[in-house]
């Protein structure tokens, strides 16, 4: 695990420039920036004015996260994506904040992924992967809050979720507006079965990272917010 | 470690190209990678006006060829679709080397190849002549959310100091006999990425208060006082016009 040969081809869910057609380019940019907005807005009433360094720092997490690669078929290997994690550790609004600038990063400064296909990819791995992620964790509210154990199941359950729907984000852009004639049922098995195993990976280290980091401050978990057991007070006996 | 100051793709230099202003270069290659995407699959003279176009640039920026061909090979796990195209797609089929090919998706998988090449190229060439610093500037001139614009300047200061934390943690895994083969022994692993976390956000609250300490207001001070001339711009955007004019030929013989 981790160990990922650098040899191995690296399967990213980035798109290049001329996979999607130019109209269906301009929606999903458009989608992107009104769905980073509403997070902008939501994330600010959250962290007020502490927003730009936390969330600053979180994704610079989620960038040196986004280095670990994992073995998922002989000769390739997956990477992180981080939504669901991110997701579940500072809630959807900030965590969809932070991947989303993490690709526009990586667009601008290393060349991945297309520019004009960026609002697409942003749509599936900024705020598909996170809110999908985040909404298996509101969806087992119950198991999450029982246990710890609960928490990792979720947290698993969301990072699969999570990957594949972004995987299915791709299929549906892909549908609405792919430059060549394929059939739809070989680009959703491929992308789907591809990333139901990245997805393996990703809920894997989601878990075991927010078991690790529910076990040293559970008061950072978003998805554990309010859930803090009330100070009980034992005195002994006196009744002053 | 030069956070702040350079990037991988980054290749220093005084070329004209590198002294333009970030802005002009971030509009001229968005407009030029949207002409590229807009132009008809079959209009494949006009592909190759877009790669003069840019070996134009390179001469002009001092970008060695070499160097460009050695760091496009990022775009091939983008295109990994394209090696199925001919063969699933729909549609008359071609007899090529003996293989039964699809005429449509062999056009399609032109096409991705084409646009997405082009695409790294002028992503390159954008990364290769701007420092980081000026891109961060080149966003805020031009408006980007300024939450945003904040948001990527912390975490560009901030990423080699997580990366360097991640990866002393490594180290010391590794050197307390730690040998990550297999799935069931990821978990020390990941819970070393937790304590990353924990220590980021921490850093975070950290970085905040100091930045409190010395006068921060809430938004981020203007990055460089000096202004854009409108000879600038149109010097800049002389490459973007070229290809506006390459995508309208290729519209009109299309």
């Amino acid at each position: 695990m981790v160990a990922g040969r650098t040899s191995d081809v690296v399967v990213a869910m980035h798109m290049s420039d001329g996979l999607l057609d130019a109209p269906t380019v301009a929606v999903f940019w458009a989608v992107a920036v009104v769905g980073l907005a509403i997070c902008a807005a939501r994330a600010r009433r959250e962290l007020d004015e502490r927003t730009a360094p936390m969330a600053g720092l979180v994704t610079a997490f989620v960038f040196a996260v986004q280095m670990i690669n994992f073995p998922i078929l002989p000769g390739a290997s997956g990477h992180l994506l981080g939504g669901a994690l991110v997701a579940v550790l500072v809630g959807p609004w900030v965590g969809a904040l932070c991947v989303a600038v993490v690709l526009v990063v990586q667009a601008l400064l290393f060349a991945d992924g297309g520019l004009t296909t960026l609002g697409a990819s942003i749509v599936n791995m900024a705020l598909i992967s996170t809110f999908v992620g985040y909404g298996v964790i509101v969806a087992l509210r119950g198991l999450t809050r029982r246990s710890r154990g609960g928490l990792v199941a979720a947290a698993f359950l969301a990072g699969l979720v999570g990957t594949v729907a972004a995987a299915l984000g791709f299929v549906v852009e892909y549908a609405i507006g792919g430059a060549a004639p394929v059939d739809l049922g070989t680009v959703l098995g491929l992308m789907v079965g591809l990333h139901a195993l990245i997805g393996i990976g990703e809920g894997l280290i989601t878990a075991a990272t927010v078991g690790a980091v529910a076990a040293i401050r559970p008061d950072l978990v978003y998805a554990l917010r309010g859930s803090a057991p009330v100070l009980e007070l034992r005195t002994t006996g006196s009744t002053s | 470690m030069a956070a702040g100051h350079a990037h991988p793709l980054y290749r220093s230099g005084d070329s004209p190209v590198h002294r333009l202003p970030p802005e002009v270069k971030i509009v001229a290659a968005l407009v030029g990678v949207c002409c590229v995407v807009a132009t008809p699959r079959t209009a494949f003279g006009v592909f190759a006006g877009y790669l003069a176009l840019l070996a134009g640039i390179w001469v002009l920026a001092e970008l060695p060829f070499g160097w460009i061909l050695r760091r496009s090979v990022i775009e091939l796990p983008f295109v990994a679709l394209v090696v199925l195209l001919p063969f699933t797609g729909e549609g008359p089929r071609v007899d090529v080397l003996g293989l039964s090919l699809s005429e449509p998706g062999l056009h399609g998988a032109w096409n991705i190849l084409a646009k997405g090449t082009l695409g790294v190229l002028t992503s390159l060439t954008l990364a290769g002549t701007t420092p980081l610093r000026d891109l961060l500037l080149g966003l805020q001139r031009l408006h980007a959310p300024q939450l945003v614009v904040t948001i990527a300047t912390l975490m560009l200061r901030y990423v080699d100091v997580i990366a360097a934390e991640a990866q002393r943690m490594r180290i010391a895994r590794i050197s307390r006999g730690h040998d990550p083969r297999f799935l069931w022994q990821a978990g020390a692993t990941a819970r070393g990425i937790g304590a990353l976390f924990v220590r980021s956000y921490e850093r975070g609250e950290r970085v905040h208060l100091a930045m409190l300490s010395r006068g921060w207001t809430g938004t981020l001070p203007q990055l460089s006082d000096r202004r854009t001339t409108a000879r600038q711009w149109l010097t800049g955007l002389v490459p973007a016009a070229a290809a506006l004019g390459l995508a309208v030929t290729g519209w009109v013989i299309a």
